[in-house]
């Protein structure tokens, strides 16, 4: 099966290049200009061709909690966001903390055959931060990565055990940063919004201890970490410095930290409930700031779909989390690279290469002889964000009635065309 | 005439509405010094008061408002309605609205509550505490105290001291006095003192002192007994000593400062035996000025729908 692009401009690693584009057998066969080939063509004039996205962190709910969504419903939420790989976190039900669930995970994957998925396996059996989870076995079954995702593991020596014994398996721990005992019950930033609305806040302090014990640990035992939905301007200063001295440490962050701040939460729309909770305008600086200067690599949407009636609920009953992954794209493309805050290359970087870098995933570049994982998207159409459109099951989004540019075209995996809006 | 069909806080009223209720609920006050209190301001008008929060004075004296004015009024206690057996708020507002119910007096252990409500009943809701965020009606009626008792709110200085971070009362206060023209000061422990509260327009102080110096009204606020387990201060003893307000603390206030206490008050922990009870003490006109503000919102609200609903 050959596919050509043709006219298109390719967003690579340094800079834009316009050139055709030949798919043969799932790997892209041949950059250059003027490619003539008698197959199915795409004529992408005028349109960006990027390295297929790549979301590290996502929440597809199955097994367990369909109702939220599904891996098929995900699936199709992924490929309509222009992302060909996602990883998906294990607080599931069962909790994905063994082999099994990690097979159920793949094998609904090549049924949907939608978005490669990679699972990400607990670090803790069901995630209670005890006993460590069968780790080499979620390894050989297909995990990518080891992850208590919702919950820190609350007891550091048991962290440390299993980032040791994981990193022998060549995983690495994505730490969801959060001292529990300082939330004490918080469900917004502790600040003039949390005092205004009388909703109860939780301290950056409670982010940025547990991301600096992480720190601290991949520091004294030299292995590499990587901290999870970084919210905080003093987490991504903590950060800054371990890069800085030479720690092994990677971070994400998602669209909301860097788009909102915690003004959003006055009206008590429970679709603004988020963990960490969106902050103050100088913590969404930071993020850019870190954005720019890569202590942040990856840009992930923590893509948290629920059911309305999860949602339809007293702020403090309400669940935390946003459905993100259909407007990822489109959200970081306008409020980074249309602001002139990062190149179309750097973004690329901070949705497809970092992300595979850092978990060993081998896709993320545009170059002769990789995978065909690639995404089209026209830049300059302009649309407003429409959750009742959204794929996902879950429709929460703070995002709604949003301007975006960055309308994606074609999502295209292993050569294969799995979207086409 | 009001602008809105519910009453959730004193942060979205304004200074012009707050004014109505406070002239209309003078009225009220009068009217509750009469013999025979009957009206039939609200005949036909029904009160429901939905009460996720246990309360004896904000509850009857809403019910009691409802019944002086005529209304049917019905009370729902979250213990005995089907909330225990898992139903949502949204349900439990929509069920009540088909039963034509006018106004809904909530109270609710989690701020947006009654705001939530509000944007699905067709009802009036009246927010009467929620959560950390509110309780707009017991500020009007601290607010009618003042005004009674000094014949204006602006330029007066209010000291508020106790568990501020927790208390609703203290915020929608402060709210409501501010737009007012009053001073607002507060002093509590650093763990009760939320983040921030200057730039809602509180002044802070650094002592008993620096706070009731000059005062018209000292404030103490309830300490729940519940927040010394949680370890925000180390015992009652060590709060009254050094945080609760004394006698002789009231030598700093100006010549005929009034007590205040929105009750139910513990005696010797925030405020002393003496005080309570004493010349300076309002504590049971607030309780008096309640029936009367939440007399006059409910005239005012209904008075709303007839116009706009």
């Amino acid at each position: 099966m050959k596919l050509l692009l043709k006219n298109a401009t390719l967003v690579l690693r340094n800079g834009e290049k316009k050139a055709d584009l030949l798919i043969d057998g799932g790997k892209i066969s041949r950059i250059s200009n003027n490619i003539e080939e008698n197959c199915k063509t795409v004529d992408c004039t005028g349109k960006h061709v990027f390295a297929g996205l790549i979301d590290m962190h996502v929440h597809l709910r199955e097994p367990g909690f369909e109702g939220k969504e599904d891996i098929e419903s995900g699936s199709r939420a992924a490929v309509a966001g222009g992302f060909t790989q996602v990883c998906c976190m294990p607080n599931t039900n069962p909790v994905c903390d063994n082999a099994v669930v990690v097979s159920y995970i793949k094998y609904r994957q090549s049924q949907v055959n939608l978005c490669k998925i990679n699972p990400v396996g607990a670090i803790t059996r069901g995630q209670e931060g005890k006993a460590m989870a069968e780790i080499g076995k979620m390894k050989e079954a297909g995990a990518v990565a080891i992850s208590d995702d919702g919950k820190t593991v609350a007891d550091t020596n048991v962290m440390r055990l299993a980032m040791e014994y994981a990193h022998g398996f060549g995983l690495k721990c994505l730490c969801h940063c959060e001292d529990i005992n300082l939330v004490d019950g918080g469900v917004v930033n502790e600040g003039y919004n949390s005092t205004l609305t009388g909703l109860k806040g939780s301290l950056r302090a409670a982010e940025d201890i547990i991301i600096a014990r992480e720190i601290a640990l991949a520091e004294s035992l030299d292995i590499p970490v990587h901290i999870c939905h970084v919210s905080t301007y003093s987490g991504v200063e903590i950060i800054r410095s371990a890069k800085a001295r030479g720690v092994k440490v990677t971070a994400e962050t998602c669209p909301h930290y860097f788009i909102l701040t915690d003004d959003i939460i006055t009206s008590f729309d429970t679709n603004t409930k988020v963990n960490p909770p969106v902050r103050e305008e100088k913590d969404r600086l930071a993020i850019i700031e870190g954005l720019k200067d890569g202590t942040i690599d990856c840009i992930v949407t923590d893509h948290a779909p629920h059911a309305l009636k999860d949602k339809q609920v007293e702020y403090n009953l309400a669940a935390f989390g946003m459905s993100g992954i259909e407007t990822s794209f489109p959200l970081s493309y306008t409020y980074l690279v249309k602001t002139g805050q990062l190149t179309l290359s750097c973004l690329a970087d901070k949705m497809s290469f970092n992300p595979s870098e850092i978990l060993n995933l081998g896709a993320g570049e545009i170059k002769e002889g990789a995978l065909a994982d690639l995404t089209i998207a026209d830049l300059s159409e302009k649309y407003v964000i429409d959750s009742g459109k959204f794929l996902s099951k879950g429709k929460n989004t703070p995002f709604n009635g949003f301007e975006v540019y960055g309308k994606v075209l074609y999502t295209i995996v292993d050569g294969n065309i799995k979207y086409k809006n | 005439m009001l602008t809105k069909k519910d009453l959730l806080g004193l942060y979205d009223t304004s200074a012009e509405e707050i004014d109505e209720i406070l002239g209309i609920a003078d009225k009220m006050r009068g009217f509750l010094s009469d013999k025979d209190k009957k009206s039939e301001l609200l005949a036909g008008k029904s009160l429901v008061t939905l009460f996720y929060e246990n309360s004896t004075r904000t509850r009857t004296s809403f019910e009691l408002a409802g019944k002086y004015l005529g209304a049917h009024e019905v009370n729902i206690s979250a213990a005995a309605s089907s909330v225990q057996k898992g139903e949502t708020l949204i349900d439990t507002g929509m069920t009540l609205d088909s039963m034509k119910i006018d106004f809904i007096a909530i109270r609710h252990p989690m701020a947006g509550a009654p705001a939530l409500l509000a944007r699905n009943v067709k009802a009036s809701v009246l927010n009467g505490g929620d959560g950390m965020n509110e309780h707009p009606t017991q500020a009007l009626l601290d607010m009618l105290t003042l005004k009674r008792k000094f014949g204006r709110i602006k330029g007066l200085k209010v000291a508020i001291l106790g568990d501020i971070k927790h208390s609703r009362v203290a915020k929608s206060n402060l709210f409501g006095l501010k737009k007012l023209g009053a001073e607002v000061y507060m002093y509590s422990p650093e763990t009760l003192m939320p983040k921030a509260i200057e730039r809602l327009g509180a002044k802070v102080a650094k002592s008993r002192e620096e706070a009731i110096d000059g005062a018209d009204a000292v404030m103490g606020l309830r300490i729940q007994l519940e927040r010394q387990h949680g370890g925000l201060f180390p015992s009652l003893s060590e709060y009254s000593k050094f945080y609760g307000i004394k006698d002789e603390l009231l030598k700093y206030a100006k010549d005929g400062a009034v007590i205040l206490h929105p009750g139910p008050v513990n005696r010797g922990v925030e405020l002393t035996p003496s005080l309570i009870d004493g010349e300076s003490s309002e504590i049971l006109e607030q309780v008096a000025c309640g029936v009367a503000v939440r007399m006059a919102l409910l005239k005012l609200l209904s008075e709303y729908r007839e116009a706009n609903l």
